[in-house]
């Protein structure tokens, strides 16, 4: 990928929150980067610290009781040390984001025309009408029947996949160059999911800008991405390039996930889960964060964190001890179940 | 909207005549003994007593007198619209008592009101904004202050301090608008601070704690997410969706001060209706009292409307439903 | 799929409706009927699973609480082992309430959190008068992967698996014929979804139980249930066991959503993207209520025939007059209506040819 066409470069993004019982290790050491026409998948857990590290990037985190460390570049800026007024000035400009539950997301007491002008005149010194004009218009571009008339209306009154293209509308307001949408479709019914998701692969080809999709659905991951990141208690664990994660998977927290994951490919007489439960962040276990639930952890395990580097040249970046070719043989396995169709 | 507003008025309306009828059952119908010997004030012949069972029209059935109650109250008797009948002392017509009284309360509450709102509204902002700051636990030390201290205690000092030793302000008493401008802010101005500061105390907490609730919903992380100043995420965003738990408070302070700030009045010696009402009590007055009494209830009940209307334009979620 | 009283089927549903009064206008005159359930007929075998599969609104949940009657059915016969419980009175059903119980879907909100897991599992024993709790919850917490030990803690203590176990055991408290599981997956992490999962398919074998399973999760339902039923909008719009259903749908809207499902490494793949939203259950459309947003409407028959559950396979029947002959539906079969729109693969290299 030429360098121009690199949007986001973030390097060991840390994030933590000191708290009453300790300080709680939301993310550390995220490094991953974004380009034009890519669609980066975060997937993870609860508590993965995928959505907190795009709250991290957007600002959003309350930066007097939080501590965040690292770099996020973004065009030649580090966004973690930029004034809050800069900082502000880009978000919802041009870093726009999309929450997870559409309901709760908008104001229920404004129309949501009236929203989404005021995302236009945030940035822009617009007189209202064109701002409403703006408004009506991209309403209308995520597929809102009647746009003009709908604009109108409040958010209850719209259903649930309309609420979030509204979002989707109010994400688009200034053509941001980066949309990141947490968990955009995990509150909607899976056949308005598909609408969704369409929507926003159409919006980022028409647009050609750069996506992050958080999500806990491999299959979502698997369908939209380009390229793939699995986090585990607020670390990498594995990240390349989707075909080939997919392809061929280096971590074992990425085989426990696409084994334990119900499929709907064909019913299996046992589904495999990883056994145990996700760590606590207050004190994370010492070495890799994944191994007491690891069924291939051995000696440096428990005391060694991992680096997160690609074993060989032609592999894509994952944090794990075990041998090149124990990976390979292993991922393999899950690679092949992964992809029959 | 309209049907909203329609059914509303209905219901209040519907209201009234309740408050109506129990109003004259409490004060007309349950105390023992003759009627006639109430109204009649102190010992009175008999020949008094069956002149006043006549002219009251107490030798009717009660369904009848209660039938003529509500017709004044709603066309007036012959001291004009409301009839509320006539005091047992003087035999002045309540109504004129009571619109003598009105403004005085009125203009307490009001200028109170307008205090109280302002003060605790911005406090309450400040410290939710603010929170765990020094600034937040000294407005809620404040309001701990205000919800704590007695109102007689508070007035007495405002005097003492305000009026006597520094003399800033004018003392008891009150100077009608249209005798003095000045005479009136000067003796209203303590009235109005001690009863603000109660009420400032419990909208300050009030809306801290609906404001920070507010804040932790989502779309105020959506506002911040859009780009928009801290400000109008706060004003705009905050504020309106946490206004209406204030709006229900205010609307049943308002109501419930029109008969009942009787401290206050005393202590300043505003000779309001709480106090008018006390005093009738004292004396047996009853017609008074009950005057009182029904103005404050129909009160309430239209405040309640008021408020009503209020939440349907703050969320317009309530039209709809 | 016969519907005679045969001791073979647990519980029995014949037409069974279910409508919710809704207010509306001036002084709630004039009241609206929310059509919950419609005419829905269905049988679970002993010893099987049923899977209940549909979007929200679509009526699963209702239908789950009407085949335990804590809904009372406006219209219809529940038979329950033999007996039809549609119109006992709450008392006359108390009995019965052993031998049915519910597993619900959110792991917070269904445990009281001021009382120890001991007293949640042993609640059961308190109201039907049964002996023995306490050694019986110790077992019961082995059973479903826990610690005895854990008797005395309470709720806020577990995670959300570990809750919904605690759920599960008190569910089997009482040694029950038939557990209905609400959605109990959907609030887990994935990788304890399947070991909830895991758990309930042994826990099956083991005391010989039947389910009623119901998921808006076509990928859950695939792993646990033997025989499917797809909802929308109050219908039983699909019925047929597991492989069927995935292998060759026949109604259009299970095949609207098994195609809408994503999938790890797939290649590319045409999919029938419905437009629009669920229409609302208060006004449903007329004779077959998916025809506005159908790929295969057929103007002057679907919207003015209302179509029967018929028999079109072996082991499956559906509602349609227009059935699908063919898995995957090509291009050609897909009549344009104001309902679908195929989508067009996307070009990006999210697609895997391996």
């Amino acid at each position: 990928m030429s360098d121009n066409r690199l949007l986001l470069d973030v390097r060991d993004l840390t994030v933590r929150f000191p708290t009453a019982d300790g300080v709680v290790q939301a993310v550390s050491n995220v490094s991953f980067t974004l380009s034009r026409g890519e669609t980066l998948g975060v997937v993870g857990e609860s508590g993965s610290g995928k959505s907190v590290s795009n709250l991290a990037i957007m600002g959003l985190l309350n930066r007097a009781r939080t501590q965040i460390t690292g770099d996020v570049e973004f065009k030649g800026r580090n966004l973690l040390t930029l004034d809050p007024d800069d900082l502000r000035k880009i978000r919802g400009k041009e870093i726009a984001m999309v929450f997870q539950d559409p309901f709760a997301c908008l104001h229920p007491m404004y129309r949501v025309g009236a929203q989404i002008a005021e995302a236009v005149t945030a940035h822009e010194n617009v007189p209202k009408e064109r701002a409403w004009g703006r408004a009506v218009e991209l309403l209308d571009r995520v597929g809102i029947p009647n746009a003009p008339s709908r604009a109108r209306d409040y958010p209850h009154q719209f259903s649930g996949g309309m609420r979030q293209r509204a979002m989707i509308a109010m994400a688009l307001v200034h053509n941001p160059d980066i949309l990141i949408c947490d968990e955009p479709t995990t509150a909607l019914d899976v056949t308005v999911q598909a609408q969704i998701l369409e929507l926003i692969e159409d919006v980022k080809r028409e647009f050609d800008i750069g996506v992050i999709l958080v999500t806990h659905d491999l299959g979502v991951v698997a369908e939209t991405a380009t390229s793939v990141m699995v986090m585990y208690a607020g670390r990498v664990m594995e990240y390349g390039p989707a075909a080939q994660v997919f392809a061929q998977p280096q971590h074992p927290y990425a085989w426990g996930l696409l084994d334990s994951m119900p499929t709907i490919e064909h019913r299996l007489d046992a589904l495999v889960p990883i056994e145990g439960s996700p760590p606590s962040l207050l004190a994370p276990p010492a070495g890799c964060p994944f191994h007491p639930r690891c069924p291939y952890r051995f000696a440096p395990c428990p005391t060694d964190l991992p680096p997160l580097t690609a074993p060989v040249p032609e592999a894509h970046l994952d944090a794990c001890h075990l041998p090149w070719d124990k990976k390979v043989a292993l991922g393999k396995e899950r690679g092949t179940k992964a992809a029959a169709a | 909207m309209f049907l909203y507003i329609a059914r509303r008025l209905v219901w209040t309306l519907l209201v009234v005549f309740f408050v109506l009828l129990i109003t004259y059952v409490v004060f007309f119908k349950l105390p023992a003994g003759n009627p006639a010997l109430r109204f009649a004030g102190h010992s009175p012949t008999q020949q008094e007593l069956n002149e006043i069972e006549q002219r009251l029209g107490l030798n009717q059935p009660w369904y009848v007198q209660f039938g003529k109650y509500s017709f004044h109250f709603f066309t007036g008797d012959r001291y004009g619209w409301p009839g509320l009948g006539y005091t047992f002392a003087s035999g002045a017509s309540v109504k004129s008592l009571i619109l003598a009284r009105a403004p005085r309360t009125l203009l307490l509450i009001a200028g109170a009101a307008f205090l109280w709102l302002v003060v605790g509204v911005s406090i309450g902002v400040l410290s939710a904004v603010r929170r765990r700051s020094v600034v937040d636990r000294a407005s809620m030390g404040f309001a701990l202050f205000g919800i704590s201290t007695p109102v007689f205690w508070l007035g007495l000092m405002m005097l003492y301090i305000f009026w006597r030793e520094l003399g800033w302000a004018g003392g008891a008493g009150y100077v009608s608008p249209t005798e003095s401008i000045s005479g009136f802010f000067s003796h209203m101005i303590l009235p109005w601070v001690t009863l603000a500061l109660l009420y400032a105390a419990f909208y300050a907490r009030m809306t801290r704690n609906s404001l920070l609730e507010t804040l932790g919903e989502d779309y105020i992380r959506t506002a911040r997410a859009k780009g928009l100043s801290e400000r109008t995420v706060i004003f705009k965003h905050g504020l309106r969706a946490s206004l209406t738990p204030i709006v229900t408070m205010f609307g049943m302070d308002i109501a419930l001060l029109v008969g009942g700030a009787v401290i206050t009045e005393s202590v300043f010696n505003l000779q309001g209706l709480g106090y008018l009402a006390i005093n009738s009590a004292t004396n047996q007055d009853l017609p008074i009292v009950a005057g009182v009494v029904l103005l404050a209830a129909v009160a309430v009940a239209f405040m309640n409307l008021i408020v009503d209307i209020l939440y349907a334009f703050i969320d317009p979620r309530v039209r709809y439903s | 799929m016969s519907t005679n009283g045969s001791s073979e089927n647990l519980l029995e549903l014949e037409h069974l409706t279910k409508r919710f009064a809704v207010k509306q206008g001036v002084f709630a005159r004039g009241t609206s009927q929310v059509h919950a359930v419609e005419d829905v007929t269905l049988t679970v075998r002993r010893g099987e699973t049923l899977g209940i599969v549909g979007e929200s609104g679509c009526g699963k949940s209702t239908t789950a609480r009407l085949m335990l009657r804590l809904l009372d059915p406006t219209a219809g016969t529940i038979r329950f082992d033999g007996h039809d419980i549609s119109t006992l009175s709450q008392r006359q059903l108390r009995p019965l309430r052993r031998e049915m119980q519910m597993i619900f879907q959110d792991p917070y909100a269904s445990l009281n959190p001021r009382k120890t897991v001991g007293q949640i599992i042993g609640a059961p024993f308190q109201i039907h008068g049964v002996k023995g709790a306490k050694t019986r919850v110790q077992e019961l917490l082995e059973t479903v992967g826990l610690s005895p030990e854990h008797y005395n803690r309470y709720p806020h203590e577990f995670s959300g698996g570990q809750r919904q176990r605690i759920g599960v055991a008190r569910a089997l408290a009482l040694s029950p014929k038939l557990i209905v599981c609400d959605e109990p997956v959907s609030a887990l992490d994935v990788s304890i979804q399947a070991q909830v999962l895991n758990l309930l398919r042994s826990l099956q074998k083991e005391f010989n139980l039947t389910y009623v399973f119901i998921s808006h999760d076509l990928s859950v339902i695939r792993q646990i249930a033997d025989r499917i039923a797809v909802m929308y909008l109050g219908h039983v719009v699909e019925l047929g066991d597991g492989e069927s259903i995935y292998e060759h749908p026949k109604h259009p809207y299970t095949a609207a959503l098994l195609s809408a499902v994503p999938r790890a490494g797939t290649a590319r793949r045409e999919r029938i993207v419905l437009t629009g939203d669920v229409p609302s259950p208060i006004y449903p459309p007329s004779a077959c209520v998916f025809h506005p947003r159908c790929p295969r409407f057929h103007r002057g028959t679907c919207d003015v025939d209302p179509p029967e559950l018929r028999q079109l396979a072996p082991t499956q029947m559906a509602r349609c007059h227009f059935p699908l002959e063919r898995w995957p539906m090509p291009y050609s079969e897909i009549r344009q209506a104001e309902g679908a729109e195929l989508a067009q693969p996307s070009v990006e290299g999210a697609h895997h040819e391996v």
